[in-house]
Parts: C-alpha cells; structure tokens; sequence
C-alpha cells in the first residue's frame, strides 16, 4: 500500500467524520517548498542524570584522573578530540561524525536549576522554565505553538507516551515499534465517532491512526535498506518509555543476540529518520533514552548506556540520509555527575554535563562554550563540574538560526524568564 | 462535583449518588474492575462493601513461588558462583565453551522464569480478588515505594519486597511501612544504600589503609525517602540535609555471603558515620540504628509527610487534580490517627469528593488489561499474555521508569500510539474470547448505571460479537474510572 493512498484514505475518513487531520493540512504541504520547512530538529534525552566526564573525558584535564581515581579513562583508551577532550569508545559513530564537524561537545552545560533530583531537573530541562514547577507546558511543544501561525510543524516523540517537553497546547504525534494498524476493520471508524465529544481521547486517538499511516510509510522505505528489513516485526523490549534494555529483569525475552540492543536501537534511529523526510511529516522530535544514572559500577553500565546512544544516532543519520544536512541534533542531561569517584565506584548527582550536538546542518568548531576545568577552585560546590552554558541558550540558538523562529517570540512564549541565558549563536 | 447543596451554616456540602450509581463507583474506581456480578454485590451498601476490604493483616500475597528474598540472593550467589566457575574453566578447555554457555542461558532463563512468575501471580490476584480496593490500595503503596529492575538482582527482588515490606504494612501505620521499605534488601539494593559507608567510619579509615581506596556516602536512599517517600520535594529541605540523613541512615546494609545474616537487612556499626547529625533543624545525637531510625520517625510524623502523600492519595484514586478538600479530608484523619492507613483508607470511601459520578482517572495500562480481564471472569493464563502489552503500552511490568514509580495522569497514558495499541490489543482479545460472550449483558456488568447510552447504543449496533467487545473495551466509559 502506498502513502498516497493512505493519505488519501485518511483525508476521506477525516472529512467524513468532520475531524481535521493535521498531518495532513493543506499548510504542511504548501510551506514543503520553503527552505524552512525542511529543517529539522531532533532533541535526545539521557535520563537518569548523564556523566558528562564518561561523555568526554577530559584527560588532558590535570585534575580529571586524580577526582575520578578507580573510574578514570586512560588517554590511549578514549577517541581524542583535542588536547583536552576524548570521547567515550563507545561513542565511534558520533566519533566519526565529529571528525567530519558533525558533531560537537559543550563540555560544561546545565539547566537553570540547581535541585540534584532527577525528577525536578528532568521538568526544569523539559519545560524550559528557570526553576523547578516554572510551567506546566514542554518547550518543543511551546515552539510548535510558536511557529503555528508561520507554518504547520509537527512533533512527534518516540516512545508509547509522550514526555513532557512535547506536552502542551498542540497535539505531538507518538509513535513506538509495533504492529501496524488493520485499516479495513471498521473499529477505528467506530471509535472516532464515540471520542467525537471526548477532549482527551478524540484528539489524541486521531493522531495515532495519522502517525500509524506514516509509519507505514517509514518502515516501506526502510525495507528497502537489507539492515531494515526485519523492522515490521514486532519488539517487545522496544515498546516501553525506556528505550536502553533494562539490564536484567526482561520478563519479555529475545534478545539474547542483540545483548546491548544496539541492533533495535539502530532501528529505531533508522524509522525516526523515515519519519522525518516524508512530506508533512515532523521537523520536530524527541527521543528519551533511560538508564543514566550510575551509582555504582559506573563504567560497565555508562558503556552500555552509550553504544546504545551512539547507535540511535547512527541509525537517525542513515534514516535522514540526504536529510541530515537539514538537521540538528541535541542531546542532553538533566544534570551531571559528581566529579569525584564516590564509594562504590560511581557517581552521584552532579551539575553540568556534555551536551552532544549533531547534523549536517552544524559548521565546524571546537568545544562549545567555555571548559572551566577540574581544579578543586573550579567546581560548583567543590563538588560538580561548574556549568558555563545555560542550556536554554543552546534551545534558543539553535531554535532560532537552524528552526527560524522569531527572537522575541523565543523569548516571550518558549522560553520566558531566560534573559540571562544568552542565545549560544554561530552553530549552523 | 456533582451534587453540591448548601447547608445552613453555608459551608458546600457534597451529596452523593445514588446506591446504584454508588455500586458502579466503588467497583470501578476504588477497586480493578468490575467481575461478572460484582456490581450487584456491592449494591447494597457500597461503602460498606469497600471498607469491609480494609484489614489490619494487610493485602493478600500473590500465590507465586513464596521465594524469601533471602532465596533469591542465595539463587543469585549460586548463579554468580556457576558463572565464576565456567569462566575459569573456559582458559585452556575450548571445547568446553559450548557447554558454558549453555548453563549460562540455563542460569538466565531461570532468573526470568523466576521474574515472570512474579509477575504473573501479581496479575491473577489482582484479575481474581474479590476486594479490588484492597489490591488497588497495596498496589498503590508499592508504586509509592518503588522498586524497579534496574539491576538483575533487584528485579528478582520485587517480588520478596512486595510480599515483605509492602503488603503486610498497607493497612498498618505509615511509619511501619516506612521503616519495612527502607531496611528491606531490595530497597537497600535498588537505591544503592547498601554500600554506602561512612567517611570517617572505621571500616572507611581500614579500608583506606588497607587497599588504598576510599569507601564513601551514597546519597540515593536518603534524597529518595525524603523526596518521594516521605516529606516530598517541596517540603523546603536543602543538600545538606539530604547528606546528613545519608552520614544518619550509613550502616543499614544487607548481610554478606560469609555472615550470619547473608541477604537479610544488617546494621553495620563500623560503616556508620561517628557523630551526631542534624536534619531539617532537628538534632539527631542517637548512636548507630537508632539515629537512622529516629530521622524515620519523624519523618513519618512530619506533617508534611501527611500533605504530600495525602496529595497522591487522592490523584491517584480520584483525579489528576481532586479537589483540595478531599486530601485535606484524608490529611486530617492521618494526623488524628497517626499516620494509620486503615483509618486514612476509611476516611477516603467516606469522602464525598470520591464519589463524583463523573470518571475522571484514565486507566493505566495495567489497570487497563486487568479490568478487561475481570471484565470476563478470566485471568492472564500465561506471561506471553501480559508482558508483551504491557511493554507495549509503556508500562513494561516491574520496570517502572525512576524511583518515582508509574505516573498515573491521563496525558502520560492517553498518548496517540499508546491509544492505537490499546485498541489493537482489545481486537486481538475479543478475536479470542468475544465468541463466548453478550456483549450487551457485559456492558451492563462492566459499568452499571455508568453505561452511557452512546457506548451502549454502539455497542449493540456493531456488525459483530467481537467488534462489540473492541468498542466496549475501548470505549471512553471503560478506558476511564
């Protein structure tokens, strides 16, 4: 089945039922031609509070191998950078997209807040507020909102729930691996008459049978690719808000051959991008990956948390193919570690972390923003690496050189209060 | 509200539903779902076939393999040790390789089975119980406290922890189950408590000598209790406070293979931190256990405490945003009654507030696939029944995402895919047992005077018995409590 006919089919169901089909309005079709309209930004969460110094080791850093002692990276076992930063060895594909200057480190970044709670900072990074309970709203969705009245950008967040930072006013698109949707029972019919009043559900429900056509789509393209080809059936282990495997438990089993999940995390990566190029379809998204948070036996688990990352990245830019020149990638924390090695040989909550930002669309540079170093007078609190890029001024940025969204707009509607982060500039 | 009056003194007064409307509430809301006839049976007196649930022995344990949490450890040394063993034999004998890896999946598979058996006794009880608030209320405590299988060891420890820290002490005091769940060994494991030592500890100071390295705090359980468990993040505490109770709780630790009390929750004197502490302005000059359990104390008693689980107490089986009298109801009794659960659970059936006839708590997915299953008498038959929607729907089963629990509100689970798969499933169910039913009959069993009469008029109107099934399962009555 070809996408022409579902959406032709969709646009029939839609109008027969009176229910607008976003995806599908005649706006997103009519700006496709617009420079604008191709670009795309895609955001990855690292849940759980990354470790910027796994991230990047600086072990050109004189205090970095003393601070982290048992846990310290070795010169020779990192992907250097420069002089100072390394990259994780897991990290071989965002390696060799930054030998290209596609993909750049701020080594010192944080959100406004300073809480050590996951959960807190999780909220103050995805709602773009500058403290904690600051909105209710997400900050992608507030740009969808922002951009509306410009032209039609649609969201869309991976997973089988929607995070916060695409919560809001305007209806994002979720989607997760799955079996597809039957489009000649009649039930999905049915149901949209009975959500027709139901301001939760109706919208909501519309959405996903829009999202499942262009999944349909993504994966036609992707069987095209051999890696692809076994994307229709159905993983369990994928399903769930967390993307990394869960380490142990696995009630449902499989993937015995597949023990860091990299294979699906390609994949994933892989039909993300599917997503993106069709017309109509979303500029922008978000990904979560889980797991960061390592308290204990930091190195083992760091290690798998990144090949899983490095592969989603891998997989986002095979998917985008010639795409990626349009696109931006960031991913970050909601904060960093603690500099020093704790008892049990990991870390605790910490303040600034690596931001990785990616895409063809990036010029090439340095580290972003400033490296304040690991000297016991340059920790925050003689404890965190200290932040020196407000996070909010990487969103703002990028949002407004890469996406084009209106400057005041950014600083009236998307990220109020966030006049002390200066937008970091000069990155596409 | 629905019914609101005004009373003479002119405070809102709330007048509740009728006893019919009333059955289908208590059903629904405060219990999973509802059984073919249960409705009925709670007609006569709704509230009184609620709070006949409450009771002082706790929840009922699900019929799983019993396994302690102390032989879970001693399966998980054993496994440990095989593994040990293969790999040193592995250096010289080659061909042995094949046979190695067998006993390792051997041992994995064993691990899951275990795991899974868990689960899916966790799923029968709440599929067949009679007294569905009883299980609502233990399963909201255990997602209160959570424990998820972040490490292979805890999740073949939520299991033991449910059966033995959360399920005794629902209906006990609120200090209890506190002090149950942060000296249990899967709690001690899940939030990293159990290696922290100390700084100027005497067992930091020999480990320091002797093998050069530093032993120190981990901050996880302490920032946790008081964050989640306890006075909630808004309660005004600061770092220091956090890293005081850290140096308070050092010690709480589970015993070692070598010791008497291997995998049981031990108190290591030499790892606690020497001094007295003071938190959120209160001076703690107790030694060892007893300062740790002190802070527990109070933090059980906090008024604050009261408030924030109060709070969750009535988002989670009211609405996403219940009125505010409803948990100053509940708040009141807690502080009346000490923190008693029985009391606080009695005090929510005879709120008012609760019984709105509008449903305003949108399932989750495993209140979701539960229902369905009671909604037929049934029960998941196998792991391959549950696992894979509830993975799918984003609820993956003792996999909660952070130890703040499962979310409950309706933007975290009424997302566009989730939506789409739920109505997948319920096609995949009613091909399976639809054959065999009424749909109109099991419309009026599942929601009584909660029965529109556009989902009713739908679902008679369907072209087939399954079809019939899909729409009630999936209609915005049934998806909502």
């Amino acid at each position: 089945m070809t996408a022409q006919i579902n959406r032709r089919s969709l646009l029939s169901l839609g109008a027969s039922l009176g229910i607008s089909v976003n995806f599908l309005g005649s706006q997103a079709f009519a700006a496709s031609e617009g420079a604008l309209a191709r670009k795309k930004l895609v955001v990855v969460i690292c849940r759980g509070g990354m470790d910027g110094l796994s991230v990047s080791p600086p072990v050109g850093d004189p205090d970095y191998s003393g601070l982290r002692g048992s846990i310290a990276m070795q010169r020779d076992q990192v992907r250097m950078l420069d002089d100072t930063f390394g990259l994780h060895p897991e990290l071989s594909a965002v390696y060799a997209l930054a030998q290209k200057g596609e993909a750049r480190i701020a080594p010192a970044i944080a959100s406004p807040d300073r809480a050590r709670s996951h959960f807190e900072a999780q909220d103050v990074l995805e709602t773009g507020s500058a403290k904690v309970y600051g909105a209710e709203t997400g900050w992608l969705n507030r740009t969808l909102e922002a951009l509306a009245p410009v032209r039609k950008v649609e969201g869309l967040s991976v997973g089988a729930t929607a995070p916060l930072i695409l919560r809001g006013k305007v209806q994002a698109a979720s989607w997760s691996p799955g079996k597809l949707v039957d489009e000649t029972a009649r039930l999905p019919t049915l149901l949209q008459d009975l959500y027709k009043t139901d301001p939760l559900l109706g919208p909501a429900f519309a959405r996903g049978l829009e999202t499942e056509t262009m999944a349909q789509t993504a994966m036609t393209a992707m069987a095209a690719t051999p890696a692809m080809n076994t994307m229709a059936a159905s993983t369990p282990s994928m399903g769930a808000p967390a993307m990394a495997p869960a380490a142990g438990a696995a009630p449902a089993a499989g993937d015995r051959n597949n023990r860091n999940g990299t294979d699906s995390a390609r994949k994933l990566g892989s039909t993300l991008g599917g997503f993106m190029i069709q017309a109509g379809g979303p500029q922008i998204a978000a990904v979560s990956l889980d797991g960061f948070d390592t308290h204990a036996g930091q190195p083992g688990q760091i290690a798998t948390r990144l090949s899983y990352m490095d592969a989603v990245l891998d997989g986002l830019h095979q998917g985008l193919g010639p795409e990626w020149k349009n696109t931006v990638v960031i991913a970050v924390t909601e904060f960093g570690r603690t500099a020093r090695v704790n008892g049990t040989g990991g870390t605790d909550h910490g303040t600034a972390s690596t931001g990785l930002i990616l895409g063809g669309a990036l010029k090439k540079g340095g580290i972003v923003g400033d490296w304040p170093g690991l000297s016991q007078k340059a920790l925050f609190e003689n404890r965190d690496t200290a932040p020196t890029i407000d996070m909010r001024g990487l969103f703002k940025g990028v949002l407004a050189d890469h996406m084009g969204v209106d400057r005041a707009i950014l600083e009236r509607k998307v990220f109020p209060d966030s006049a002390s982060a200066k937008p970091v500039t000069g990155l596409v | 509200m629905g019914n609101v009056a005004t009373s003479r003194k002119g405070e809102r007064r709330l007048s509740l539903p009728s006893k019919d409307m009333m059955a289908a509430i208590a059903v629904t809301r405060f219990g999973l779902g509802a059984r073919p006839g249960e409705i009925e049976t709670a007609k006569a007196d709704p509230q009184g076939f609620l709070i006949a649930q409450i009771r002082r022995e706790g929840a009922d344990l699900p019929q799983d393999s019993g396994d302690t949490a102390l032989q879970r450890f001693a399966m998980m040394r054993d496994y440990q040790q095989q593994r040990r063993m293969e790999r040193d034999k592995k250096d010289g004998e080659g061909d042995k390789t094949a046979a190695n890896t067998q006993a390792f999946l051997d041992g994995q598979r064993m691990i899951r089975e275990k795991v899974e058996g868990d689960i899916l006794a966790r799923a029968k009880l709440a599929a067949n119980t009679p007294a569905g608030f009883r299980e609502r209320w233990a399963l909201f405590w255990a997602n209160h406290f959570t424990v998820s299988s972040t490490k292979q060891i805890t999740s073949v420890l939520i299991g033991p922890f449910e059966r033995e820290a959360i399920r005794p002490y629902v209906f006990s005091s609120f200090e209890n189950l506190l002090v149950a769940s942060s000296t249990h060994p899967a709690m001690l494991t899940y939030l990293d408590q159990a290696q922290s030592i100390g700084p100027n500890s005497p067992a930091a100071i020999a480990l320091a000598r002797r093998q050069n390295t530093k032993a120190g705090l981990n901050e996880n359980l302490a920032r946790e209790i008081m964050e989640l468990h306890t006075v909630g993040v808004d309660a005004g505490y600061t770092q220091a406070d956090v890293t005081e109770f850290a140096r308070a709780l050092t010690g709480f630790s589970i015993g070692r293979d070598n010791e008497d009390r291997a995998g049981q929750f031990v108190f290591r004197q030499g790892a606690h931190e020497p001094g007295a502490r003071t938190i959120m302005g209160r001076h703690y000059g107790e030694d060892g256990i007893r300062q740790g359990m002190a802070v527990l104390k109070d933090l059980a008693a906090d008024p604050r405490t009261a408030r924030h689980v109060c709070g969750q107490i009535a988002r989670h089986f009211v609405s996403d945003t219940p009125p505010p009298s409803l948990a100053a109801r509940l708040e009141r009794r807690w502080m009346e009654t000490g923190g008693d659960l029985a009391q606080v659970a009695k005090a929510l059936v005879e709120s008012p507030e609760a019984w709105d006839p509008t449903p305003a708590k949108f399932k989750t997915p495993y209140e979701f696939t539960l229902s369905t299953w009671r909604l037929i008498g049934a029960e998941p038959s196998a792991i391959e029944r549950l696992a894979p929607i509830l993975t799918g729907l984003g609820q993956k089963p003792f996999s909660a995402p952070s130890p703040k629990g499962w979310p409950e509100d309706a933007q975290t689970w009424a997302a566009p895919d989730a939506l789409i798969k739920r109505m997948q499933w319920a096609q995949g169910f009613a091909a399976a047992v639809a054959d065999r039913t009424d749909p109109n009959a099991l419309a009026v069993s599942a929601l009584g005077p909660r029965l529109t009469p556009a989902v009713a008029k739908a679902v008679s109107r369907a072209e087939t018995r399954k079809e019939a099934f899909a729409l009630l399962v999936m209609s915005p009555e049934f998806q909502r409590r």
